[in-house]
């Protein structure tokens, strides 16, 4: 029945299920894409705004491309190239079941010759003892051969790895689970950020969508440290962090170490060091400043920003502390401030005062030597927080993938047939990819059936 | 005798692999082809001691880590990965010219990596200070070099489609093309070494992305260097399935695969000096 005009339904479905589409999608994402390298995602940094010409930065807003991976046209791009996969699979799927359950058991005369790899050879006996024999030639070589009578010809047929023409669907499946992934953590996950002050805790996250959630349970956070290598980089951040429920430390959850790239998890929630400071909120830094001639030392407890009048008049200010100077001043280590001292009638000097080097401090040749000995304030630790159920689902996705992908590219479906005839054995064989070592395993299965006693 | 002197001699050894490689293509004289593959061969395995000595001696300097770390570490790791891609094709495929469109690209990345960057071994920040590391740069970067052996196949199958294109009346005349291999072999090359590159490029993305879920609780946060290695990916895919659709064989593919090797490029280097993202070598965030 030949119809040229097809139906609107089967011009739909061919529409899905055409690998022009695929590769038109897959074009197309890689080209969408670029957009959200380009231009800034999510919240827009104020620098941003104030370059961009309004009339640009509305047409770009309702075209969703500063949340583009997000935006409606880029989600109906995946969802259009998950039902095109879908739909290829389904069109496929069949074929393949078949080509696989119901092998070509007997070859016709004018499938013979369209095979580049054949190998002919004569022989005596009886055609059933030819039968026979090659028959355990197939099974000791490639495979066990089923055997098919037809006009008088028996068709040995021998195959390996017929299911790897499944491969490409598992990496097909394989995008489709790590999508359901996506969704689930989606749905039923959350990210979120939360800051600890040393010694207290928290029992809220804040999520990215600003929802304020209950953990269900207190995170405190102990202690926060940082260390630096020698060069001034930083080597280590490290909270130590102790899990509360109903007020009590959860066994195994007490004073537990985190560090980058070491998280802690607790209940399906995960919280990943991303962060750190100081909680600056009235803390203060005790300096001290002593007359070179000697007599006791005067003690000053400030605030950053503040200033103090000294007993000889002179102002010192505080202008910044750090805890850690070493990545700012390599070869030094341990607290320091920058202060700014204005002696009566002379013009303001700034300069930094260390903790761990008094003698440093000493060598300012001035008349009052000062000296800094710390600061009640403390730390902070930044903690990324994550849930997200979906999590298993992406990685069992991605095993498929590299599974499908190594069947597919790595493996093939190795065929061979042998036509037995009076007198004469003619063997044929194929394989779904990499023709090229195919053919030199053929070749050395044909010199095996040259020495073939039959 | 320190890395550094190594990394020089190998950079030696591909320069004059290179030209031994021209000379071969202007003279088809094959003892130079042979010169050229040998001299590119003991490039590989001076460069296999070098990155063996750097990484003992960040050890020596007390912050070991393996060399693949900053910018030059990765190009010369990149340069490494090249040749030996290169050597699995011509040990596998026979294919000798190869090595004059693929030697360059090495060459060009050690020079690079010589003259212009900085060669200090620093220590592991933070954020490095994973095992995935290992796992996620070795992936990448052979994925990479894949696609650059793809991609000079695909500029040698562009040349002789061309050739044969304006001299389709006559018979071949020999000459500079007949050195090249037939374009059915090329086509046939570069696709294999997409097959290599594509595989490889996926684990590169996952191991990725499972050392971002571990240290960010992220697997996926559409940054720049993720979203261009999806670029990336995508033009892959688009190749592999353009060879099972009508005209998209021959020249298109081999287009694919150029472009793809641009984007693989872009993704590299690119997004590092044009974009801001999570992986600004050796200064990320923690």
């Amino acid at each position: 029945m030949a119809t040229t005009q097809r139906s609107f339904p089967q011009s739909v479905w061919d529409f899905f299920c055409s690998l022009k589409l695929t590769i038109f999608l897959l074009i197309s994402l890689a080209l969408t894409s670029i957009i959200g390298t380009v231009l800034p995602q999510g919240s827009l940094p104020p620098e941003y705004v104030a370059q961009i010409s309004p009339a640009k930065l509305q047409i770009y807003s309702k075209l969703g491309f500063f949340d583009m991976y997000h935006s409606w046209w880029f989600i109906t791009l995946l969802y259009v190239f998950s039902l095109n996969l879908i739909c290829c699979s389904i069109k496929r799927l069949p074929h393949v079941f078949k080509f696989i359950s119901e092998p070509m058991l007997v070859l016709g005369e004018s499938q013979r010759s369209s095979f580049a790899l054949k190998q002919e050879i004569t022989f005596t006996g009886a055609v059933a003892a030819g039968r026979d024999a090659l028959q355990e030639f197939l099974a000791k070589e490639l495979a066990a051969a089923v055997v098919t009578e037809h006009n008088g010809e028996y068709h040995l047929f021998a195959q390996k790895n017929p299911w790897c023409r499944l491969g490409v669907y598992v990496v097909h499946l394989s995008i489709l689970v790590i999508f359901v992934g996506a969704i689930v953590g989606s749905l039923f996950g959350y990210k979120g950020f939360v800051s600890i002050v040393e010694g207290s805790g928290i029992s809220t996250v804040e999520t990215r969508t600003g929802q304020h959630l209950p953990l269900g349970f207190e995170v405190r956070c102990e202690k926060f440290n940082v260390d630096f290598y020698p060069t001034g980089a930083p080597k280590e951040f490290r909270s130590t962090l102790t899990i509360l429920e109903n007020g009590q430390p959860v066994p195994g959850y007490k004073d537990v170490k985190v560090i980058v790239n070491d998280p802690l998890s607790y209940k399906g929630i995960t919280f990943y060091q991303s962060s750190y400071g100081q909680a600056s909120e009235g803390s203060q830094h005790f300096l001290t400043a002593t007359p070179r001639s000697g007599g006791a030392p005067q003690r000053l407890a400030i605030r950053e920003g503040e200033a103090v009048v000294l007993k000889d008049g002179s102002t010192l200010k505080l202008l910044e502390a750090a805890q850690e100077v070493q990545q700012f001043i390599p070869g030094m280590s341990g607290a320091a401030a920058r202060v700014e001292l204005t002696v009566k009638g002379k013009a303001p000097q700034v300069f930094i005062v260390f903790k761990n080097y008094p003698d440093v401090n000493a060598q300012r040749g001035d008349d009052l030597v000062l000296g800094y000995e710390g600061t009640n304030a403390r730390m902070y630790t930044g903690l990324q927080v994550a849930k997200d159920p979906g999590v298993w689902v992406v990685w069992l996705g991605c095993s498929l993938m590299v599974l499908g992908l190594y069947i597919a590219f790595f493996l093939s479906h190795k065929r061979v047939w042998i036509v037995v005839t009076k007198g004469h054995a003619r063997m044929y064989g194929n394989s779904s990819k990499n023709q090229a070592a195919f053919s030199m395993q053929f070749e050395e299965l044909a010199n095996k059936l040259k020495n073939l006693k039959i | 005798m320190t890395s550094s002197m190594l990394f020089n001699v190998t950079t030696l050894a591909y320069m004059a692999s290179m030209v031994l490689f021209f000379a071969f293509l202007a003279s088809r004289n094959k003892a130079l082809g042979l010169g050229g593959s040998l001299l590119a061969y003991a490039g590989l395995a001076v460069q296999t001691v070098a990155i063996g000595l750097r990484w003992k001696e960040s050890y020596d300097m007390g912050v070991g880590h393996a060399p693949l770390s900053n910018l030059y570490e990765s190009v010369v790791f990149f340069s490494w990965t090249i040749i030996l891609i290169y050597m699995y094709i011509d040990l596998k495929f026979k294919y000798r010219i190869v090595g004059a469109f693929v030697v360059p690209f090495a060459l060009l990345g050690m020079a690079w990596a010589q003259l212009g960057l900085n060669s200090g071994i620093e220590p592991l920040v933070p954020a490095l200070q994973s095992n995935w590391l290992l796992y996620h740069v070795i992936t990448c970067f052979l994925g990479y070099a894949a696609f650059a052996v793809a991609c000079g196949v695909s500029i040698m199958y562009l040349i002789k489609a061309q050739h044969e294109e304006n001299n389709a009346s006559g018979a071949s005349a020999g000459g500079l093309m007949s050195m090249f291999p037939p374009t059915r072999v090329l086509d046939d090359l570069n696709y294999r070494a997409i097959m290599i590159g594509f595989p490889l490029l996926t684990l590169g993305i996952i191991t990725g992305a499972a050392w971002a879920n571990y240290a960010w609780g992220t697997y996926w946060s559409w940054d720049p260097k993720e979203t261009w290695s999806l670029i990336v990916w995508f033009v892959y895919a688009a190749f592999l399935h353009a060879r099972f659709t009508r005209g998209w064989v021959g020249k298109r593919a081999a287009w694919l695969s150029i472009i793809g090797f641009a984007a693989t490029i872009f993704c590299y280097l690119g997004v590092n000096l044009f974009l801001s993202g999570l992986h600004s070598y050796g200064n990320s965030k923690m």
